[in-house]
């Protein structure tokens, strides 16, 4: 694993590829896979495939796997509402066989998928001619035993389970538990845990509905298992604050066993603080000793053992506090981006607008600026580091605020778990990046 | 006083998306319905109070808008399912309806809040048994108006 960004402008194009709108990119543990969900309920799976494995560079290649319609667009009845089969989430199950797994989930229904290789079918059947048509019976005078032979791979996706109706509101979060048997689901006020086998019911763990609606004041945004304590889950609200849980406690974790919340600056209050004080994402780090969550303006590391405060703060793009009317005004201020670590949880990355994504190195106390964009990506090409000039004078090849296109915004971002290649989804765009010095 | 122009943009910019969301694909989204209703009482607070340093209000509207206020809850369904009926609203100077307000009074069409609802689901919950049922509409309406009560609230305490 490369120790923080040492090649922290060396980054180039190793995959672009014209999507529908992608809503979620995540990597299986290995980063052999690469999976992302779109806005049409499609899930597009890539492989890794490595060139010259032996040299110390090596140049991978990310080709399309699998690709399969997840959701469909559904009515619910009851209520007069359309379900949208957008992907919202997907979390890959460590593997255990050859087939992979994985869970997708839209608004309201999680479901398991199988992927699995065929590379060989069986030939010389004796009751069956090759198109599968019956023989004569009396046409047959020896036995034979089919064998199997050779075929093209062929690539099979196959519901598993469907865990439905569970979910009152929207789900924003799925995690799979350590123990690799259940996992969660939450929405805005509720988080449920399941058996993986289980798919007609589901313990509720949480639940912060107040007994009148109207003296709602937070929701739940999102919500990750530990990546090793099993016991141990966190959720975060729309106020800004980290919730800590422990299953071995009691049943229901209303109460939480931590409290991660640092005091507003009352300098910085204005119309939005609350809606720029929500935490969009949350993700434990690989180690399992901090916690990431992303807010409209920053990014934040909290110390699991420390809950008044966090212990690191990025501005991800600060310029934009003074904007939060115009960003109100067109909606964006309510965009949720979110936020990854690179495998050894020395860097973090996250998105923002003009089709820029930024990294912040922990250990080295640097941070750049990057750019996914068809311009300025060519392949082979390393990407150039950008920059925005708040204010004063613009310097040459900085981009000033007023010029940044709002409607070009990166969400989802993702780390191979082990190697210096990232995955960047624009609007309309998937790009994969890698680490020239690998 | 520019502090108040602004509330009074920020709230009429609020309404207009609170009203857009209600015909959003996949329902209205309660995270979203929450922030907006957190702008928009931060903007009323304003400009309540920058109205009232420029005594432009005098007490007794405001207590009679927010005990419109309460009796909302209960006779908001009561004027939606009779839309003949007279407006309870008076129409006095001083509670004139601000002009960035829709000039005909917000309302929900009859059946319409059933769009309207991913707040509350009587599939999982029990019925509240202090609400007056006037219908099998009224449950689901009554936890609707979870977020858009709060909301008609602010519009009326203006």
């Amino acid at each position: 694993i490369n120790p923080g960004l040492v090649g922290i402008t060396e980054w180039f194009l190793i995959v672009l590829r014209i999507a529908d709108i992608i809503s979620t990119v995540e990597f299986n543990h290995t980063g052999e896979l690469l999976a992302t969900g779109d806005k049409g309920g499609r899930v597009v799976i890539f492989q890794q495939e490595i060139e010259n494995k032996n040299l110390p560079q090596f140049r991978s290649e990310y080709n399309v796997y699998s690709t399969f319609q997840s959701h469909e667009p559904e009515f619910d009845y009851l209520k007069s509402l359309e379900i949208e089969e957008k992907i919202n989430k997907i979390r890959w199950l460590p593997q255990k066989n050859a087939a992979q797994f994985l869970l997708s989930t839209n608004d309201k229904t999680i479901k398991l998928w199988k992927i699995s290789e065929r590379d060989k079918r069986p030939e010389g059947y004796n009751l069956k001619e090759e198109d599968g048509r019956y023989k004569d019976p009396n046409t047959i005078t020896s036995l034979r035993v089919p064998v199997l032979i050779p075929m093209d791979l062929m690539v099979e996706a196959s519901p598993r389970r469907v865990f439905a109706n569970a979910h009152t509101y929207h789900i924003n979060s799925i995690s799979v538990n350590s123990d690799d048997e259940t996992y969660l689901s939450a929405d805005d006020l509720r988080i449920n845990l399941w058996h993986l086998e289980i798919t007609d019911r589901s313990f509720n763990i949480v639940d912060i509905k107040p007994a009148n609606m109207e003296e709602l004041t937070e929701v739940i945004t999102a919500a990750e298992f530990h990546p090793h304590q099993c016991n141990t889950f966190v959720y975060s609200s729309s106020k800004g604050t980290l919730r800590l849980c422990d299953m071995r406690a009691s049943a229901l974790c209303d109460k939480h066993s931590k409290l991660f919340e640092e005091p507003e600056d009352p300098s910085n209050r204005s119309f939005f603080s609350e809606i720029i004080s929500s935490i969009s994402d949350v993700k434990f780090s690989h180690n399992g000793r901090y916690m990431m969550t992303r807010d409209y303006l920053s990014v934040k590391i909290w110390d699991l053992n420390m809950e008044n405060r966090p212990v690191e703060t990025y501005q991800v793009h600060e310029y934009l506090r003074s904007k939060l009317c115009s960003l109100y005004e067109n909606d964006c201020i309510f965009d949720k981006f979110e936020c990854c670590w690179n495998g050894n949880d020395s860097v973090v990355m996250t998105g923002s607008y003009n089709n820029f994504f930024r990294m912040f190195d922990r250990g080295q106390r640097r941070d750049v600026t990057l750019e996914a964009s068809r311009e300025n990506s060519k392949p082979m090409q390393v990407l150039k580091p950008r920059k925005v000039c708040a204010g004063g004078k613009r310097k040459k090849d900085e981009i000033s605020v007023d010029s940044l296109d709002f409607n070009k915004k990166i969400l989802h971002t993702a780390w191979h778990p082990q190697d210096n290649i990232i995955a960047v989804a624009t609007t309309n765009n998937l790009y994969i990046f890698q680490d020239k010095v690998n | 006083m520019e502090v108040n122009v602004e509330a009074r943009r920020i709230l009429a910019v609020s309404i207009s998306k609170l009203y857009a969301s209600r015909t959003q694909r996949g329902g209205l989204r309660l995270h979203r319905s929450l922030l907006l209703s957190m702008v928009m009482r931060s903007a009323r607070d304003i400009y309540h109070s920058s109205r009232e340093t420029e005594g432009q209000t005098s007490e007794e509207p405001m207590e009679t808008s927010s005990k419109e206020g309460c009796d909302s809850e209960i006779t908001e369904d009561k004027e939606n399912m009779s839309p003949t009926k007279q407006s309870r609203k008076r129409r006095g100077k001083a509670s004139a309806a601000p002009d960035f307000l829709p000039s005909k009074r917000a309302r929900l069409e009859p059946g319409e809040e059933r769009y309207a609802a991913p707040m509350g689901s009587w599939r999982f919950d029990p019925p509240p048994t202090h609400i007056a049922h006037q219908g099998a509409d009224l449950h689901q309406r009554s936890r609707d108006r979870g977020i858009t009560g709060t909301m008609v609230q602010a519009l009326r305490s203006i």
